[in-house]
This record gives structure tokens, C-alpha cells and sequence, in this order.
């Protein structure tokens, strides 16, 4: 289980003005759930991930990762105890080739036909890419799928997704969502995505809204969903259709 | 190996040339100096110059998916030498040259070889060189390498040079110069890494005298410490060709990189291009590789192992 208490992130901007990205957020993040955080953009989702899986550390509060404090721990040492992280925006790498990311994602020697196994997962036809640098000869669209191979390939108990669905054509999002469906099934793990899409939205357990680094809803998506998508001026309705995704 | 040399030589010469055994096709292997063992082909002809200077390597026009490799090891600490080697490939000739040099000084007084290369190929030949500089030992003495690279393509023809310095040279220049007739092609991938208090300058010269001629010269390259590194890439376009050299540096520590291209069109139908880049790994790179569970280091290495494949 994944528990924030008390998380706080202020930055100070080049005017030395301070500016409080997250505001005090507690959450609870029971195993196998699948959790979905939406919110308008600039409301401090991203940092929160962020927060985390260790790229950033709060101003204050704690992390507690199945009853270990991790709220210091770096990025390594919380990848190793089961954290994933796909990046908003996937990075390239000049000489890594797409086998070799697979690979490390795995964390032990794989076959080819391995690493092509995740990479069919994720709709690529496995041998056009397994030997590809995962430089800019790759799309956009490329190389967030490739990003969701290696969360795959991890297999970990809480894996974490900035907005999966930014860059993926329509046909992709079709696959991305039985992605995520099957990996529920498959790896019994928590997923947490940040997400402004709808059909995301619907398949998850729970959904928090986040807007101004504060938590505005925190419920089941059973009993969250019909409001939002009834309400116009809803705060999560809000957030997707300023969006429009 | 049946060739009597030391395990320290056989080190170098495998590290040089990935040389486990007797090579199959022409070679010859020259250690501390001297050429100690050599093979010609029915097609490959080497012939040792008259002072024992470096050798002429004359392939038959026509020879297809051939091979000769050319490893020079040098473990006598204090050895200076200065090699001439010539390469003259004939008309249609399809082959393979690697080449390679390991010095290994555990002594005081530095070692130093320097490799001249020339190359005349002939029309629609193609040759493929491969060339691998390596350095080991302890001792005070520098290991020092200053090749000097001169190709000629007659029309038609084809030059792919794939050419690295990963570890252990404390001080190389190097300089290739080029001419391309009508139709010739040159493609270079020079990999470098620097480290300790190390120093590399790399100059290409091309000169794109025939019409359609190319030349693609890229370099990638890594400075760690307080190494440092000069790459110069002239291009000049005479006729209506294609140019491009690139050079992509990274730097680790407090080393240092100056990337200093120059192209010039002397034609207006030459089409030329640079592109030169400096700096330290994304952030966001180690922190990808962070991710997947692999420590700062780690990360590093593997990054940097990639850049340079």
C-alpha cells in the first residue's frame, strides 16, 4: 500500500516569490487498485508523481511504500522496491536500442523474443523495433508505447503513468486501454495514471481530482463518474473539457 | 595462437583486432617493430617496403568478400616507430582491412606509433576499414598515437572507415585527408573516449572534387576528467556533391571539447551540411534509466556505452 501524509512541494520562482505546487495532500493507495488522478493542467498531478517515484522531493510530509518510510530514499533505491514510472514525455537515447531498454526494464538477460513480446503488448509489430535506437528516427506515439513496454516489462506492484495517452493515436488508445486492463489482470499490482481521458477514467477503481495542488474529490469512479460527466461545471469535468482529449 | 608473441601482445592484439587465432585470408601482424608473422592471398598481395618501414598491400581487381588484417601490438616501453603503410585496391574490388593498434608501457619513457595510411581505390571499388587503438600498462611513459589517414576514390568507388580510441591512449592526433572522384562515397563513424589527462585532436580533410561525390563524417565522442578533445572537420564541396559531418560530444567531469567544422562550396550545386553538438548526459536520460532500477553510475555506463556501439 502507498500512503501520502501531509505531502507539501513549494518551489521559488525567479522572482525568489515561493509557490506551493502541492498543498498538503494525504491519499491512500490500496494494492490492486487501479487509480486514476485527473485535474486541470498546472494543478500539480505530474509533481505529485513525480513526488513519488523520487524525481522530486517534498518540502514536507512522508511516502510510506508498504510500511517503509521512503520519503528519502532516491529514484534507484524506490525502482528496486517495486516503483514504476512512464514519463509524460518518453526520452531518447542515441545508441540505446529498443531490445536494450526492454532489457534493463526487466532487470535480468531476456531473449529477443521476450522483449518482442512486450513490444507486440503494446501494438508494435515486434521486429521492426526490437533492434531500433530509441533516438528520434522513433514518433512521438513510438516512443510512449515503447514507455509503456518497459512499465510492462517491470512488472512491479505500483506502477505509475504521466498521462499515457498525450501522443497516441486513436487506434493505439483502443489497445492502450486493454493495455492497462490486461496488466491489471496479469501483474496484481497498483496502477496510478494521470489521466484526462474518459475511457481511462471509466476502467479505474478510483479517481482523485487534483486542481490548485490540493485534492478536490477523492472517490470510487462507480460514484464519481456519473456526476462528472453530468455536471458542466464540475471541477473534473471541468479539467477534461478545457483539455479536450 | 601458433605466432610466438607474449600473453601481454596477445592481449593487445586481441583487443585490437578481436584476433583469437590466426586470422583466415592475408594479414600480417608487426610487434615491437618488426612484422612477425604474414600471409598473402591469391588476390591479397602484401609486400614489406625495402627499409622494413610498413608494408603495400595490393589487392587484385575484382576480389570479392575478402579480408586482411593488419594489427600492430607494441609492449616494449620506450618503442618509437613510424609505419607506412599502402593500400592499392583495384577496379570492382569488394574487401575488408582491419586494422588496429595496442601499446602496453609499464615503463617510464613514453611509446609512440604513428600509422600512415594511404588508400588509392579504384574505380567501383568498396572497402570497408576497421581500426581499433587501445592502450594498457602502468608505467609513467605515454602511450602515444598519431595516425595520419590519406584516401584517394577513384570513380564510383566506396570508403566506410569505422574507426575507435575507447581506453588508454594518453595522446593521439590523427588526420584524415580525402579526395573523391565522380560518383565516390566516403563514410566515416569515428568513435572516441577520453579520460585521466588525456588529449585527442581529430582533423578530417575532404575534398569532393567529382560531380555526385559524398562524404558522411560523424563523430561521436566522450571526454571524461579533465581530459580534452579538438575535433576539426574541413569539407569542401568542388563539385556537385553531398556533405555532412557531424559531431556529437559528451562531457564528463571537467573535460574539455571544441568541435570546429567548416564547410565550403566552391561549386554552387554542393549541398553541404554540419552539425555539432556538446554537453553533459541529460538528466532526464539518467533518470529514465534511474527508473528501471539502475544506480546513478550505472545509468552513466550504460548511456554512455550506447552513445558509443
Amino acid at each position: 500500500m502507498l500512503e501520502l501524509k501531509n505531502i507539501s512541494f513549494t518551489v521559488t520562482d525567479e522572482k525568489d516569490k515561493e509557490k506551493e505546487i502541492i498543498k498538503d495532500i494525504s491519499l491512500k493507495l490500496d494494492d490492486h487498485k487501479f487509480v486514476a488522478i485527473t485535474g486541470p493542467n498546472g494543478g500539480g498531478k505530474s509533481t505529485l508523481a513525480k513526488i513519488i517515484v523520487g524525481i522530486e522531493k517534498p518540502t514536507s510530509g512522508q511516502i510510506i511504500w508498504n510500511g517503509t518510510d521512503i520519503t528519502n530514499m532516491s529514484i534507484t533505491q524506490r525502482a528496486n522496491m517495486g516503483i514504476s514510472f512512464a514519463f509524460q514525455q518518453p526520452v531518447r537515447f542515441k545508441g540505446i536500442t529498443v531490445f536494450d531498454l526492454i532489457k534493463l526494464a526487466t532487470g535480468h538477460d531476456i531473449s529477443r523474443g521476450e522483449a518482442c513480446e512486450y513490444l507486440s503488448e503494446v501494438g508494435l509489430c515486434a521486429k521492426d523495433y526490437v533492434n531500433r535506437e530509441v533516438d528520434g528516427s522513433l514518433s512521438g506515439g513510438e516512443l510512449k508505447r515503447i514507455e509503456i513496454a518497459t512499465i510492462l516489462a517491470r512488472g512491479t506492484k505500483l506502477s505509475v503513468f504521466d498521462e499515457p495517452e498525450a501522443g497516441i493515436d486513436l487506434w493505439s488508445f483502443q489497445n492502450l486501454i486493454k493495455v492497462f486492463e490486461k496488466m491489471r489482470e496479469d501483474i496484481q499490482g497498483s496502477i496510478l495514471i494521470i489521466s484526462h481521458q474518459e475511457r481511462i477514467l471509466r476502467i479505474a477503481d478510483e479517481i482523485i481530482v487534483i486542481a490548485d495542488g490540493e485534492i478536490l474529490e477523492h472517490e470510487s469512479a462507480e460514484s464519481f463518474l456519473p456526476k462528472l460527466l453530468n455536471s458542466t461545471d464540475g471541477p473534473g469535468c471541468r479539467c477534461w473539457k478545457r483539455e479536450g482529449c | 595462437m601458433d605466432i610466438k608473441i607474449d600473453p601481454i601482445q596477445k592481449h593487445l592484439l586481441e583487443e585490437v583486432s578481436g584476433l583469437h587465432e590466426i586470422p583466415v585470408g592475408a594479414y600480417n601482424i608487426r610487434a615491437n617493430g618488426k612484422g612477425i608473422a604474414r600471409q598473402c592471398s591469391e588476390n591479397i598481395e602484401i609486400i614489406p617496403k625495402d627499409d622494413g618501414t610498413g608494408i603495400d598491400i595490393k589487392i587484385k581487381a575484382g576480389t570479392k568478400n575478402e579480408s586482411v588484417h593488419i594489427p600492430v601490438v607494441l609492449s616494449q616501453a620506450g618503442l618509437t616507430e613510424v609505419v607506412y603503410n599502402d593500400f592499392y585496391i583495384g577496379k570492382d574490388a569488394d574487401v575488408t582491412i582491419i586494422a588496429g593498434c595496442g601499446i602496453h608501457n609499464g615503463g617510464n619513457s613514453d611509446s609512440k606509433h604513428d600509422g600512415i595510411h594511404r588508400f588509392f581505390i579504384e574505380e567501383n571499388a568498396k572497402v570497408r576499414y576497421v581500426e581499433k587503438h587501445y592502450g594498457s600498462g602502468d608505467g609513467n611513459g605515454k602511450r602515444i598515437m598519431n595516425p595520419k589517414t590519406v584516401v584517394e576514390i577513384g570513380k564510383n568507388g566506396y570508403m566506410e572507415m569505422d574507426t575507435a580510441q575507447i581506453k588508454g591512449v594518453d595522446s593521439t592526433k590523427r588526420l584524415t585527408t580525402a579526395k573523391l572522384e565522380e560518383g565516390a562515397t566516403l563514410t566515416v563513424m569515428e568513435r572516441l573516449m577520453t579520460h585521466g589527462q588525456q588529449d585527442a585532436v581529430s582533423e578530417f580533410e575532404v575534398n569532393l572534387n567529382g560531380q555526385d561525390s559524398g562524404a558522411h563524417i560523424v563523430s561521436r565522442s566522450v571526454a571524461k576528467d579533465q581530459s580534452s578533445q579538438t575535433f576539426i572537420s574541413k569539407v569542401h564541396g568542388n563539385a556537385k556533391c553531398n556533405g555532412h559531418t557531424e559531431c556529437d560530444a559528451i562531457i564528463i567531469g571537467d573535460a574539455r571539447i571544441s568541435a570546429i567544422p567548416e564547410i565550403s562550396a566552391d561549386n554552387p550545386d554542393a549541398s553541404l551540411i554540419h552539425e555539432a553538438a556538446i554537453g553533459k548526459i541529460a538528466g532526464e536520460q539518467l533518470m529514465k534509466l534511474m527508473t528501471l532500477g539502475l544506480t546513478e553510475e550505472e545509468a552513466e555506463e550504460q548511456i554512455i556505452n550506447g552513445f558509443l556501439k
